[in-house]
């Protein structure tokens, strides 16, 4: 019988190496997988390289998660926000690496890796420093630029129910990132707030199917205490 | 003769008047937010969200805010009936694709081409961040700019070649200022309007890139 769920954190995420590179849920703290977070924070997991859409809100989830020192690059979209201190001082300490992407680029990325895919052209960003030295294409009259998947060892990803075959489903716009971070890690964990029966989730809702989990870790319908 | 700039508010007016019945639409973050407050109700136009949101709506009331239903901003919103959640995958797909009608962005700065700047001062301390900006650039069948005719210290926002870091090349449609409305056009800059009492080369004169007066034909 395979059952994906657990209730140990701990055990979902010992199998994190220092040196990983983790995707990681989350659109602003909405989507933000906190415990999961919070559970690394707790192993001590070192020189990570982290792929979020930003870089951390307050002293919440992945804030404290570089307020640990425990990332040496981020992947990410939109890094500075009106509460993004503990990035601002240390990318200005020089103490984190930041690899800046359009979002969308972002996004097909990481879905080029979930597919399988090499290499993708995309028109966003053409002819701006983020393009920089990267090899371009006219195709039908239209510019683009190549960019590389982003492939991960992990994916930390928090959905709204998930059962023992792994599928899930999400809650409003904490969905994000979750579906196509799920397809690009090699071992996808998933915080859920409840796991249900086999069969409980109706198949024409499943947004995550269970192939592309491997781990559900309930963490319960506690109330994100932070405001958006 | 004097005239009167046009408040943020008047400016959101006057570019939701150019949205039309039907029209998906994206806002970006600042003066673009507050178009939504003068779109008329007898229309039905689709607010989409980069984070996973098609028709959304005005924000909850008081004490039901969810901090799993929020927009680009950051801000609680709601959901209005027949509006949808997806991933991001999808939701840029909406945006890169060419399905969005229209997209309102801000800028640090026009061209005359119509490239625009709107995400990096380049300055050596500035942290860098871009989000959705340049798929929006490349992606909406239509862009808006909003923005101040002239900075703060009076230098004009509008220029002959960008100064600061694109975000996109050749593509802004249309721009709301304080002062007027300029076309973007393969001919050059269009303006179709101006603010009462404001002289064309009173225009032209704070303004860094040629202007071509075609109030007359829109008027």
């Amino acid at each position: 019988m395979i059952d994906k769920s657990t209730a140990s954190l701990r055990e979902a995420l010992s199998q994190i190496k220092d040196g990983s590179t983790i995707m990681i849920g989350g659109f602003g703290t909405a989507g933000q997988p906190a415990e999961l977070i919070d559970g690394l924070i707790e192993l001590g997991i070192k020189d990570l390289i982290i792929v979020n859409n930003n870089a951390g809100n307050g002293d919440y989830g992945l804030a404290k998660l570089l307020k640990a020192g425990a990332v040496r690059k981020i992947i990410c979209s939109f890094p500075r926000q009106s509460d993004s201190y503990v990035f601002d001082e240390i990318y200005r300490a020089g103490k984190i690496e930041l690899e800046l992407v359009p979002q969308g680029n972002l996004a097909c990325r990481i879905q080029a890796a979930g597919m399988g895919l090499g290499p993708i052209y995309t028109p966003t960003g053409f002819g701006t420093l983020l393009a920089e030295g990267k090899p371009t294409l006219n195709y039908e009259g239209k510019d683009f630029v190549l960019e590389n998947p982003i492939k991960a060892d992990f994916a930390l990803i928090k959905a709204h129910q998930g059962d023992r075959w792994g599928n899930l489903v999400y809650n409003k716009s904490a969905r994000n990132f979750g579906p196509i971070m799920a397809m690009a890690a090699d071992v996808t964990i998933a915080q859920v707030s409840e796991v249900v029966e086999l069969g409980a989730l109706d198949p024409e809702h499943i947004i995550t199917p269970g192939i592309f989990v491997q781990h559900v870790v309930a963490v319960g319908k506690k109330q994100l205490e932070q405001s958006a | 003769m004097s005239y009167t700039k046009l408040s943020r508010d008047q400016i959101a007016e006057r570019v939701a008047q150019d949205i039309p019945d039907g029209a998906y639409v994206n806002l970006g973050i600042g003066l673009p937010t507050k178009i939504s407050n003068y779109l008329p109700s007898d229309k039905d136009v689709f607010l989409h969200s980069e984070n996973g949101l098609l028709a959304f709506g005005p924000p909850p009331a008081k004490g039901e805010e969810d901090p799993e239903l929020i927009n680009a901003g950051k801000e609680f919103v709601t959901l209005l009936q027949g509006g949808s959640y997806f991933h991001h995958g999808d939701s840029f797909a909406m945006m890169r694709g060419g399905h969005l009608d229209i997209c309102v962005l801000g800028a640090f700065q026009v061209a005359e081409n119509g490239d625009l700047a709107n995400w990096h001062t380049g300055a050596p301390d500035a942290i860098p961040a871009v989000g959705g900006a340049m798929d929006l650039a490349v992606g909406s069948k239509k862009v808006f700019v909003t923005t101040d005719h002239v900075t703060k210290k009076g230098e004009p926002k509008i220029v002959a070649e960008l100064a600061y870091p694109a975000t996109g090349l050749k593509c802004v449609d249309r721009i709301y200022t304080d002062l007027c409305v300029i076309d973007v056009t393969p001919e050059g800059m269009k303006v179709i309007e101006k603010v009462a009492g404001l002289s064309f080369e009173e225009l032209q004169a704070v303004t860094g890139a040629k202007l071509i007066d075609a109030t007359a034909t829109h008027a």
